[in-house]
């Protein structure tokens, strides 16, 4: 925090730290596009800019310029990961235009895809965390136990990651009771792994020493800056947007809040993993307690074909945070507007600030811990203005430079 | 585009121990994260020997997911001329091959292969990670070919 009046010195050391980008919600190999600038003095990171832009694809552009049906797909797309989110708020928001509301089944079945989903994106980020601080066979394991949760998630949605499950008035697929124990028994297989992956982040000593005091946001912070999700739950903040609107049928399903109030990288980890664990058992209350005689999926040739103007917000817990749509029909096939607030804006741009004063070393760590979407986050048009600033160290951002500078265990 | 690197014989070095980079040209991550299971335990690329390259100035398969967005068009190009020779680029999902749903969008060039050359692609939304270890199976079987 006093980096900025320590340096006495009168030239800044620009480290290249071109974070192309290694950190996502995926591996860290996996380049996604967002570059963070570190400047840093010795080791100490003094400032982070963050530059955005590369993932910008016009979605919002692009749902108005396609009719009410075609923009599931396409808002689906926003994010591979968090799909069944994105589309199942869009779906809420049009169904508020329409009028129309889905059987107590499709609720059932909608909280069951997201909730799975929900699983297999902290168990996702908390893989990368491993990868990040240098445990490699960890990050192996924990995404060999995440093939459990996509193989429920194929059982009930029909693909693995996008599926489009969602449609106006309900659910694209049904399950039967074949479908419902085979998704018991891959259950029961992956309660035990979270657990003792939880266990394992709250005993190893590795992974205590790069985690525990990194990245600290505290609770005034995180309300002033915004953060959402995990990251501000993490902080003491008891946001969730599940428990305070209580849409589909979040309202029937018994689950808790989780709350930690150490307000650093560990604790955000830690949310994550005892959400999966709560995700775990709504999964379980849902396949026990699924509604029986009503029909979930609609039959999609009597889907209204014409839509009243109207407007209409509608908001879920994404893994990430608070996911608002906003969807405007003038009476057209298409919307025309749809506008998209995801949690990562807040938590990605809002939060530069925080890897002052930390290590080089840690800002891999505090960057994986806000749990950074970067496809969600650029629909935004952020366009950077100084092209010309780039230009200098073209190949060193590009290639990922930087990790001539940086021990390469740490870089990414 | 020109195709420099097929017919000088040097292929061949690479089909023991292709390694990958991974670009994401503003994919929606679904692709990525296939990719990433190919890559971890169940599906395990690495029985072919494939490895993910620490660095493009190491890699010998160029791995484009996303529908080629703009301002990571450059990019994409700027790598491929840092890739060294023999080079080869693969498209996984339906985004880099064609552009897929964002076809028609003002900020994509929707494929890879209007930036660089592209040796196989592999359509998909997302692809499975089954479909994406064929993709690299079958190249490197042509490389055995040439």
């Amino acid at each position: 925090m006093q980096g900025c009046r320590a340096v006495a010195i009168d030239k800044v050391i620009e480290v290249p730290y071109a974070l192309e980008i290694p950190v996502g919600p995926q591996h860290p190999a996996l380049h996604e596009p967002l570059l963070l600038k570190a400047y840093a003095d010795g080791e100490e990171v003094i400032k982070v800019e963050v530059h955005t832009g590369y993932n910008h694809r016009g979605i919002e552009k692009l749902a108005e310029k396609n009719s009410f049906y075609r923009d599931i797909f396409i808002v689906s797309r926003v994010c591979g990961i968090c799909n069944g989110v994105h589309a199942n708020c869009y779906v809420r928001a049009v169904e508020q235009i329409l009028g129309i509301e889905p059987s107590p089944r499709a609720k059932y079945l909608r909280v069951l895809a997201m909730e799975l989903e929900r699983i297999h994106s902290h168990m996702l980020i908390n893989a990368v965390m491993a990868e990040i601080i240098g445990f490699d066979s960890l990050f192996m394991n924990i995404m060999r136990d995440r093939e459990y949760i996509m193989k429920s998630k194929e059982i009930v949605t029909g693909n693995r990651v996008s599926a489009d499950y969602m449609i106006f008035g309900g659910v694209r697929r049904d399950l039967n009771s074949e479908k419902v124990d085979k998704l018991k028994k891959l259950l029961d297989r992956v309660i035990p792994r979270i657990k003792y992956y939880k266990k394992l982040f709250m005993e190893d000593e590795t992974i205590l020493k790069r985690l525990v005091d990194v990245g600290v946001v505290k609770p005034s912070e995180a309300t002033l800056y915004g953060l959402l999700g995990p990251a501000a739950r993490a902080s003491g903040i008891k946001i969730d947007v599940r428990a305070s609107d209580k849409y589909d049928a979040y309202g029937e399903i018994p689950f808790n809040v989780i709350v930690r109030n150490e307000c650093d990288a560990w604790a955000r980890m830690m949310v994550r993993w005892d959400e999966a664990l709560e995700s775990a058992e709504m999964v379980k209350y849902i396949l026990d307690h699924l509604p029986q005689d009503e029909k979930a999926v609609p039959d999609e040739r009597r889907l209204p074909r014409r839509f009243p103007p109207g407007e209409a917000y509608a908001r879920v817990e994404a893994p990430r945070g608070e996911l608002i749509y906003y969807v405007m029909s003038d009476g057209k096939p298409m919307p025309y507007r749809v506008k998209i607030r995801t949690p990562s804006v807040h938590n990605i741009l809002n939060t530069a600030k925080f890897y002052i004063g930390y290590s080089i070393a840690d800002l891999p760590v505090i960057l994986t811990s806000w749990d950074p979407c970067i496809s969600c986050m650029e629909r935004l048009t952020i366009i950077d203005l100084k092209t010309g600033e780039r230009r200098k160290v073209p190949m060193k951002e590009l290639a990922g430079g930087g990790k001539k500078w940086v021990n390469p265990r740490y870089s990414l | 585009m020109e195709k420099e690197n097929k017919s000088n014989g040097k292929a061949k070095i690479i089909r023991y121990t292709p390694w990958l980079v991974h670009f994401n040209t503003g994919a929606c991550n679904g692709c990525d994260i296939e990719v990433l299971a190919a890559l971890t335990p169940f599906y395990d690329v690495e029985r072919f020997g494939i490895k993910l390259a620490p660095s493009i100035r190491h890699g010998d398969i160029l791995v484009v997911t996303g529908a080629v967005t703009k301002k990571a068009g450059e990019r994409l190009k700027r790598l491929y001329e840092q890739m060294p020779s023999p080079k080869f680029v693969i498209a996984v999902g339906t985004c880099a091959c064609t552009g897929g749903v964002f076809a028609k969008s003002y900020n994509v060039y929707a494929g890879a292969d209007k930036v660089v050359p592209v040796d196989m692609y592999i359509p998909g939304c997302p692809p499975r990670p089954e479909a994406i270890i064929d993709g690299i199976a079958k190249l490197l079987k042509k490389l055995e070919q040439s």
